[in-house]
């Protein structure tokens, strides 16, 4: 009975130091995980400012001015007028006729009966 | 354990037939079991002491030893924590109030040479000038070879360079990693931004501080990296500042002027929209301050905050108003206007000679210096210094730039009553266009005073009334009328009913002695829509002169004006300004009679 215990008790404790070895293996791998994904988002920040910074000087007015010149002949680009503002009661209506008429109606009752 | 009686009997028997005290033996006996009680008490406690003492010089070689580790060891960050990852720039950024990039931080490398490790510092010396040719060969030379451990030799270079250096092969120079400040937008707003520069350098980090402009005022803030994630969001708007520029910058060459500047400024907020101020620089490579000639001239003036001058008749609206104000004229008062106006040996004269008498109106649509004058001195010398102080005309203007606090308005040292005339239409008190701003956003703001700020989304208080809201909407209808058929003319923008002052004044020489005949500073200082002000713009030309006549004109009705009716017409679009039809005059009843 005694022998029994001891062997147990032996083998309890293999099995918690295994496991507390694991856990601790296991912790290290999420730490260096962790600092892995770490330099990731700050390298992807880094990317990101510059990229901002290049978003930013490539739409510096006075390059979107010159390309706007550049391509007038196909965009036709000028500065906002104050004529250009529209209404909304000037826009007209489009004209009845325009409505083609319905040629294959769906029966609404059809449709919800359906499962 | 047996214990041993105390009176053993054989012992007392044998006592007592020698006669002998039986009672002795049992004191002996008694007398030997204390002993050994006392030697196992003692025996108890020194084993006691002993551990007790095994354990305090463990414990303090334990702490002892980790104060030497943590003393010795390199620090190093905690790796599961994730604060650092909030830290994302040694900088903030700058926006506009739309959130576009105006200062952002960019990463670059250094350039530093470590002469002891140069294995060919004659080959090293000339690849490097041809890399960077602004550098001298001979001095280069001369510090590679010397006694010298350690140089700088760029502070910052483009990625092609360092790999054009890299291909030198020189182990004994090296790169250090820098953050650079960097304004994608170039000259834009070059004067509010102001500059960076680095401050302590080392090899794998420098400092960058602020120079000047809004990067000096909010250094600590744009340095705290609690806050290095939230951008500075300032009131430009960067569509509006480039077109107000590029405007200016036409205008100001066609009028064959030498500086320029222009503020654009919201009435109910006084938030700045747009402020330039020609000849600008470039922030990036931001010029050293001229040491010798005018530094008024030097592109680094911002003349918008820096700049105080005389800004003419712009300031008669302010005197009007407060007459108004006070109930000592209404717009129909006949003032007399017969010129010249003579005080002591000083005379007071127009441009023109407009007649005898005018209506107060009429004073302000024709500007009469001699019709303002008189007007001042029935508000006399005290009353005006409180307005213009309520008005914030004496004290540097309140925005956020570091130049804003050396900006004091000049001010007559004796406010006498010559001085209260002359300042009725401005002339004797310096402010800057700055402060025109603001004045006449306070008008236009219904007479509640308008604080100019360059950020964006901060509520403040609405300011003290400063005249009634009656007597602005009046101005408001003055200013109207100069456009329509005083001296701005040229100022009509269809669907804008822009209001506003022409000031033309005389610059004052500088070693003193007088003004110049033919050196004037035209502002045009202007609201819109006037009946509903929604914007402020002050427009100023520094020595401008139209050539299009038979002679020049310097008049600001000819310069100043069409420069600003044209920045509104390009600029109240971007605004989301609809074109509107002004509110005709209420049809009243004519009296006429026969």
């Amino acid at each position: 009975m005694r022998s029994l215990y001891f062997i147990l008790t032996a083998l309890s404790v293999i099995g918690l130091a295994f496991w507390a070895y694991h856990e601790n293996y296991e912790t290290q791998e999420a730490l260096s995980e962790a600092e892995d994904l770490q330099t990731q988002i700050s390298d992807a920040r880094q990317r990101l400012r510059v990229l901002n910074a290049e978003w930013a000087y490539l739409n510096r007015p006075d390059r979107l001015r010159e390309l706007a010149d550049i391509n007038f002949d196909r965009l036709g680009l000028l500065p906002l007028q104050p004529n250009q503002f529209g209404r909304i009661d000037q826009v007209a209506f489009p004209p009845e006729d325009t409505l083609l008429p319905i040629l294959d109606p769906i029966e609404v009752s059809e449709t919800e009966a359906r499962p | 354990m047996i214990r041993t009686p105390l009176r053993p009997l054989a012992r007392i028997l044998e006592a007592r037939s020698n006669g002998e005290n039986p009672d002795a033996i049992e004191r002996e006996n008694i007398r030997i079991r204390h002993e050994q009680m006392r030697d196992r008490a003692r025996k108890r406690a020194e084993g006691r002491l002993f551990v007790l003492g095994i354990m305090f010089t463990l414990s303090f070689v334990l702490i002892g030893g980790r104060m030497g580790v943590l003393a010795n060891s390199e620090p190093t960050e905690p790796r599961s924590s994730v604060a650092g990852a909030q830290i994302v720039a040694q900088r903030a950024d700058i926006v506009d109030r739309q959130g576009r990039i105006l200062a952002t931080n960019f990463e670059t490398h250094s350039l530093y040479a470590q002469p002891e490790q140069l294995v060919d510092p004659e080959r090293a010396a000339d690849e490097l000038v041809r890399i960077f040719p602004d550098l001298d060969r001979a001095r280069l030379v001369k510090d590679f070879t010397g006694k010298r451990k350690f140089l700088w030799i760029k502070r910052k270079i483009s990625p092609e360079q360092k790999q054009a250096v890299h291909d030198i092969g020189e182990p004994g120079l090296l790169f250090g990693p820098r953050e650079m400040r960097l304004y994608p937008n170039g000259r834009l707003a070059s004067h509010v931004l102001g500059g960076a520069s680095f401050g302590r350098e080392g090899v794998h980090a420098a400092e960058v501080i602020g120079v000047a402009g809004i990067e000096k005022e909010f250094d600590a803030r744009l340095r705290d990296p609690a806050q290095s994630h939230e951008p500075l969001r300032l009131s430009l708007d960067l569509s509006v500042q480039a077109a107000i520029e590029r405007v200016l910058y036409g205008g100001m060459k066609l009028m064959n002027a030498k500086g320029a500047t222009a503020i654009l400024m919201e009435v109910k907020t006084g938030e700045i929209v747009a402020v330039a101020s020609l000849p600008d620089f470039d922030p990036n490579d931001r010029p050293r301050p001229p040491t010798e000639g005018d530094p008024t001239d030097s592109p680094l003036f911002n003349r918008a905050v820096q700049g105080v001058y005389e800004l003419g008749s712009t300031l008669k609206i302010f005197t009007v108003a407060q007459a108004l104000d006070m109930g000592l004229v209404n717009p129909t008062t006949i003032i007399d206007t017969k010129g010249p106006l003579r005080w002591g040996k000083h005379r007071i004269s127009d441009f023109r000679n407009y007649g005898n008498e005018m209506s107060v109106t009429k004073v302000i649509v024709k500007s009469s210096n001699i019709g303002t004058a008189r007007i001042a001195q029935m508000i006399g010398g005290e009353r005006q210094k409180a307005f213009l102080e309520d008005l914030g005309f004496l004290d540097p203007p309140p925005v956020e730039i570091v130049e804003a606090d050396g900006a004091q308005p000049l001010l007559p040292r004796n406010w006498s009553e010559l001085s209260t005339m002359t300042i009725s239409y401005g002339h004797g008190i310096s402010t800057s266009p700055m402060h025109l701003a603001a004045g006449y956003a306070t008008l236009a703001n219904g007479g509640r005073k308008v604080t100019p700020t360059l950020l964006h989304g901060t509520t403040t208080a609405p300011g003290p009334q400063v005249i009634s809201e009656q007597t602005a909407r009046v101005s408001m209808d003055m200013l109207r009328k100069v456009v329509t058929e005083g001296t701005a003319s040229f100022g009509e923008v269809p669907g804008y009913a822009v209001g506003g002052k022409t000031g033309t004044a005389d610059k004052p020489k500088a070693r003193g002695g007088g003004y110049y005949e033919d050196k004037v500073l035209a502002t045009f200082a202007s609201v819109f829509p006037a009946h509903d002000p929604e914007y402020v713009l002050v427009v100023t030309l520094d020595e401008p002169v139209e050539t299009s006549g038979d002679e020049p004109r310097r008049t600001a009705g000819w310069t100043a004006v069409p420069v600003a009716a044209e920045i509104i017409r390009r600029v109240a679009p971007l605004l989301g300004l609809r074109p509107q039809i002004e509110p005709g005059e209420l049809a009243g009843i004519t009296l006429t009679s026969n």
